[in-house]
């Protein structure tokens, strides 16, 4: 392999992008009203894009000539490095929202910090990737605190979104021995500059939402050690169906 | 303003109409105008909604990536239709939620079309070639439709209908050309959806009452047999370069007639499926219903979040 | 049904620079904020637009077409407006 630490690191953003687009795939058509569909669609385009440039480039770091096809598909549940939020099922809007929101407040400063990455394809990935992610990290915020700030009924079911998804908040930070190379190359940030924009985003979003982060902050991991919930075998069982019912076709 | 009598007013309107003068929101028009538009234009926006669900559930399925972002962004457009079209019925004064509800108590159709299940990923090309290839030929008659807001919104609409029948084309060319289970799943969604895609055009023009009042206000440019004439004679060509057999016995060119014949339609099953009887019937009305109650809470919460907006900006 | 369905905006878009935004349609939001958001989601999924307006539709005044007539039809007569209504001299250049 050309670049192991590359490729891991590549791998796991190619696998965030990829596991949300997909969950969030699963709205179309069902949205709370047409103009949201439309929006959640967009969304989801935005991540299927990037986990193609994603998967791509770690096919290339790779170097056994595997494309994002190759990479999306045809990996055994314990290969995905995608952190355990992202393929949490969707749960009401107020879950997806949440869920995103959490997840965009995180993507916008890494992109940020890529943006300079002495990896120069990395660099470019995260030029296009962060006007997307801005967007999605306005519109989810914009959701979040009406819904936080809305009814007493959107109110609860923000608040139990939180509660259910603040567990694996901290996993988004996990930096493994072979980042600290990648660190030092820098190629990459250091996670802990991340938090720390993350944490402002988040706090100022939830309080204009009225929403309080919970008190008990027992946290799971597992996902970018390839050990996941049970969720991600069907949301698999899904994604990669024709792949392995109809092995080695061009579609 | 000196008032007119009913009928001076109904011949001024048909005049118009006659030069080919568009009918605008705010202009005078008969109550029958009116009403057929709200009519056809709110059955035409509940088709592009409900017709996200046969080819929705195969999103997360679809076998590639730059497959699924071509399918949900072809779903998309056709929410975004849904929407341009709503968009028009209200301008004549309708509410979309209304007409909404209508769809869901089962008082307004759409296209019988989408009460087929798609059961195969080539059924997903397959409603991509035919089925918005019928809508298409429908559509562009559309265009220039005597109501403005619809013409235009029509004109919006095909213009990304475009990439629709070729992205769905494209995807059963790479399956025709690839192993004989990808081209015998072709030919399986062929034989599934020819005769439906073909029922999408309505009864045949002795059948269809209103058609003639509807040409004459030219809401309609072209009737439902000469629309459906068109698809036959544009497809049979395109179904020879798949080396897909269509499944009609009878259909053959007609030397004379410089188009191509075909069976009679099964217009039992027709009226089956448009009356609430087709195989996905129930689903269809489920799945929608469902998710305008499940989005009563989020659409109240911005309400309200907004009114309480407007109370602090005026306190 | 629920009276509190959102109101409906009507969406105005400059395609591009130097011309005028241009009415394309309409959309539901709750207010301002997602109005402009849903707008940009609905009506520039293909690069349409580079700036958006929103207008709640019931600030939109209209004029009424049965006064279509005394309205729009006076200016018809006054054909000195336009600059063909006069004669210029040949050879006269720039005018
Ligand atoms: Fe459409
Ligand atoms: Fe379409
Ligand atoms: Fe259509």
């Amino acid at each position: 392999m050309k670049n192991e630490d590359l490729y891991n690191y590549v791998l796991r953003l190619g696998d965030d992008s990829l596991i949300l687009g997909q969950r969030l795939g699963e709205w179309c058509g069902h949205g709370p009203i047409l103009e949201e569909d439309i929006a959640m669609t967009n969304i989801s385009l935005d991540l299927i894009g990037q986990a193609m440039s994603l998967l791509d480039y770690a096919g290339v770091l790779d170097g056994q000539g595997k494309d994002h096809d190759a990479l999306a598909f045809l990996r055994f549940e314990n290969e995905y490095r995608n952190a355990l939020l992202l393929e949490q099922p969707n749960g009401d809007f107020a879950n997806t929202m949440m869920r995103q929101f959490l997840f965009d407040a995180f993507r916008k400063p890494l992109y940020e910090k890529l943006l300079e990455s002495t990896d120069m394809q990395i660099a470019a990935i995260a030029e296009k990737s962060l006007k997307e992610t801005r967007y999605h990290l306005k519109h989810t915020s914009e959701w979040v605190i009406r819904l936080g700030d809305g009814t007493d009924e959107s109110h609860q079911r923000a608040q139990t979104a939180l509660d259910l998804l603040w567990r694996y908040t901290d996993e988004l930070f996990f930096q493994t021995e072979e980042d600290t190379t990648l660190i030092s190359l820098g190629m990459v940030p250091s996670m802990s500059e991340i938090k720390a924009e993350w944490s402002k985003t988040v706090l100022s979003v939830l309080e204009e939402a009225t929403l309080v982060i919970p008190t008990n902050n027992w946290q799971f991991e597992g996902g970018r050690r390839g050990m996941h919930s049970e969720h991600l075998g069907f949301l698999l069982a899904d994604l990669q169906y024709m792949q392995r019912a109809y092995p080695n076709m061009k579609w | 303003m000196k008032t007119m009598d009913l009928q001076e007013l109904e011949k001024r309107f048909q005049e118009k109409i006659d030069k080919e003068i568009k009918i605008e929101p705010n202009d005078w028009m008969p109550d029958e105008y009116r009403k057929t538009l709200i009519r056809q234009i709110s059955q035409h926006a509940h088709s592009e909604i409900v017709g996200m669900l046969p080819e929705g559930n195969w999103i997360t399925r679809a076998p590639n990536l730059r497959r699924k972002a071509v399918l949900l962004a072809k779903v998309q457009d056709e929410a975004g239709h849904g929407l341009y079209l709503y968009s028009s019925v209200e301008t004549l004064g309708a509410d979309r939620e209304a007409t909404i509800d209508d769809l869901h108590s089962g008082k307004a159709k759409y296209s019988s079309i989408f009460n087929y299940p798609a059961v195969t990923w080539a059924d997903i090309g397959t409603i991509g070639w035919l089925v918005d290839g019928a809508a298409i030929m429908n559509q562009v008659a559309l265009c220039r439709c005597s109501y403005g807001p619809y013409a235009r919104g029509m004109v919006k609409i095909c213009k990304e209908e475009s990439f629709h029948q070729r992205q769905g084309f494209e995807s059963l060319v790479t399956l025709c050309n690839g192993t004989p289970t990808q081209k015998a799943m072709a030919q399986d969604a062929m034989n599934r959806f020819w005769w439906p895609a073909l029922m999408m055009f309505g009864p045949s023009d002795d059948e269809s009452p209103n058609s003639a009042q509807s040409m004459k206000w030219k809401i309609k440019r072209f009737s439902n047999d000469e629309l459906r004439q068109s698809f036959v004679d544009a497809t049979v060509p395109q179904a020879e370069i798949l080396g897909l057999t269509i499944p009609d016995p009878n259909l053959k060119w007609n030397e004379e007639t410089g188009h191509y014949d075909f069976s009679p339609i099964n217009w039992d099953e027709f009226w089956q499926v448009v009356n609430g009887n087709g195989p996905c019937n129930k689903e269809r009305i489920e799945a929608r219903t469902k998710a305008k109650e499940e989005g009563m809470w989020v659409r109240e919460a911005a309400m309200a979040y907004a009114e309480k907006r407007a109370l602090k900006k005026t306190a | 049904m629920s009276n509190r369905e959102w109101p409906l905006w009507e969406v105005f878009i400059r395609s591009k620079q130097g011309l005028n935004h241009k009415h394309v349609g309409s959309l539901r939001a709750p207010d301002a904020t997602l109005a402009l958001e849903n707008a940009r989601d609905v009506y520039t999924r293909r690069s349409e637009g580079i700036s958006i307006w929103v207008v709640e539709s019931n600030y939109v005044h209209a004029s009424d077409p049965s006064d279509a007539d005394s309205l729009f039809e006076p200016s018809d007569t006054k054909v000195y407006r336009h600059p063909t209504f006069y004669e210029v001299p040949d050879g006269i250049k720039h005018m």
